[in-house]
């Protein structure tokens, strides 16, 4: 690993006060992503800055929402007696993700700040618009049985890896940043971005700005819910496909439905037009069809990952499926 | 620091041997005019080089205070400078937990994590396991149910498998296969690791 300085502070301002003094410094969390993507050589900033001492790892309820610091650990949110009642589809999410001793030390701001990715970012010998803009992608023409099927551009068809983050769209959170001058908050669907003309930015944080919480509304979704995670072996591996489906059910109707996927594109992908096609109608299986036919509009294979163009749908389908056995 | 002090000589360890002549490499890879100035004034530059850090911690209930380069692992710290070698190097990347300890009593990669971001915590290792030549009982139960063949990945499963019945996820052997899947053998011992956790789960200690 090539040496950097390191700094250690222990309020959100000073971390901020650091980080834009230099433009080659980097936060320090949970480190599983940072660390290994330093070690592989994939990354080499001069300065870290070590945020574990800031105090943002609470958990709570205030008014009608569930606040989480950005600094509490996968572990701890995923356990907590809070998100299993009342975000019990988070809980899962981040079940299904990496294993128990990573969970125990990545954040939840980690989480969403880990490099969307592929092999070929992670192989220094190979050409990558990501790493190293302008050198080509290795994937489009190479092994990409993991990569995008949605939101593709020609630079880069790598996806971003979370399993969190795809129960975070699909539940509206919101994501509170903090810059010197004070806060703003986004929703989650406009923290990641896609690739575009500029695969090597993975979200719209600015260069100033750092994650302090998550607001999630609490809503009626603990009932019918369920995180399908299709992957090659049965834990501890990236989703070839996941999906987050939850659904309130009034009078034999779908009131409210929430459908995103993992593994399919360069962010965490909403399945919008099928929420807007559910709503109103019956859950029976011949409308979950329909829907996932919906949500592949405008998919496209590179060769390796044409599979995903049926397990998607098919996924969409059995996610539905299991969320409405569960009542 | 002069090149004559690291000469090997033959009251020395191979892992001593091994450390001093990565120091020399060190030297030998640091660019011209650093090794000029490590030469006229070795010691002052050796330090601003390496740019060692204070670090407090404690390992199996013994305190440390040091000084560690911040690019250090906690895997590498407990193995190079405080010779527990327990604590296995597998893929070195957070993928196989050969290097699982506990940190404040929850299980992580020690390859994942620098040494220095363990300030203040309270570390413990395989070596910590055992009451004096009283095997803690996770220990036992390996041996009981051959929970490993070559045994290199044995302490980081043992250490995630002692964490995993303090969590509580040891109710079917299906969870107790999903929390211990952070923790790889080569050999294929899994059924018999897992035969293990439920003894010692079914005992019902405290551990």
């Amino acid at each position: 690993m090539i040496n950097f300085q390191y700094l250690r502070t222990t309020t959100a301002k000073s971390a901020i006060a650091l980080l834009v003094k230099d433009k080659n410094a980097k936060f320090l969390a949970g480190g599983t992503n940072l660390i290994d993507l330093m070690k592989r050589g994939v990354t080499a900033p001069e300065k870290l800055i070590d945020i574990n001492h800031v105090p943002l790892k609470q958990i709570e309820q205030i008014g009608n929402k569930i606040h989480i610091g950005a600094l509490a650990s996968n572990s701890a949110v995923a356990d907590h007696a809070l998100i299993k009642e009342k975000l019990p589809l988070l809980s899962w999410a981040l079940q299904a993700g990496a294993s128990a001793q990573l969970r125990n030390v990545a954040t939840v701001g980690g989480n969403m700040m880990q490099r969307t990715r592929c092999g070929y970012f992670y192989d220094t010998e190979m050409p990558c618009n990501k790493r190293q803009p302008g050198t080509g992608c290795g994937a489009m023409e190479g092994f990409n049985r993991m990569h995008a099927i949605f939101g593709t551009s020609e630079k880069c068809i790598a996806v971003h890896p979370s399993d969190m983050c795809v129960a975070l769209i699909a539940l509206d959170a919101e994501v509170i940043l903090a810059n010197a001058k004070g806060e703003r908050k986004i929703p989650f669907k406009d923290f990641h971005r896609l690739a575009g003309d500029t695969p090597q930015l993975d979200n719209n944080l600015k260069v100033d700005e750092m994650i302090i919480r998550l607001e999630i509304p609490v809503s009626n979704l603990a009932k019918n819910y369920h995180y399908l995670k299709v992957r090659d072996r049965a834990s501890y591996a990236f989703a070839l496909v996941s999906v987050a489906a939850a659904f309130e059910i009034s009078n034999n109707k779908i009131t409210d439905v929430r459908l995103a996927m993992g593994g399919v594109a360069h962010k965490p992908w909403r399945l919008t037009a099928s929420e807007n096609f559910l709503k109103g109608k019956e859950a029976t299986l011949t409308n979950f069809e329909q829907a996932a036919q919906l949500a592949m509009k405008d998919a496209k294979g590179f060769g390796g990952n044409d599979f995903k163009l049926k397990l998607a749908p098919n996924t969409i389908i059995e996610a539905l499926n299991l969320a409405k056995s569960k009542a | 620091m002069k090149s004559s002090d690291q000469k090997p000589n033959q009251g020395d360890s191979r892992r001593d041997f091994l450390k001093k002549s990565s120091v020399i490499t060190a030297i030998a890879l640091t660019p011209g005019v650093a090794v000029k100035a490590a030469e006229s004034n070795a010691d002052e530059r050796f330090a601003e080089l390496f740019e060692k850090i204070p670090l407090k911690l404690t390992v199996n209930n013994k305190a440390y205070q040091t000084t560690v380069e911040p690019r250090v692992t906690l895997l590498d710290y407990l193995r190079e400078e405080l010779h527990l070698t327990g604590t296995k190097k597998g893929c070195d990347h957070g993928q196989c937990g050969a290097c699982t300890v506990h940190v404040d009593g929850q299980r992580v990669n020690s390859c994942l994590s620098l040494a220095v971001m363990n300030e203040g915590k309270k570390i413990t290792t395989i070596e910590g396991l055992a009451n004096g030549d009283t095997l803690h009982p996770m220990q036992a139960a390996f041996i009981k149910h051959d929970g490993f063949q070559c045994g290199y990945c044995t302490p980081g499963q043992i250490m995630s498998a002692v964490a995993c019945v303090r969590e509580g996820h040891t109710n079917s052997r299906a969870e107790i296969s999903e929390y211990m899947s952070g923790n790889i053998c080569r050999c294929g011992a899994y059924p018999n690791i897992v035969d293990a956790i439920i003894e010692v789960k079914q005992g019902g200690e405290t551990l």
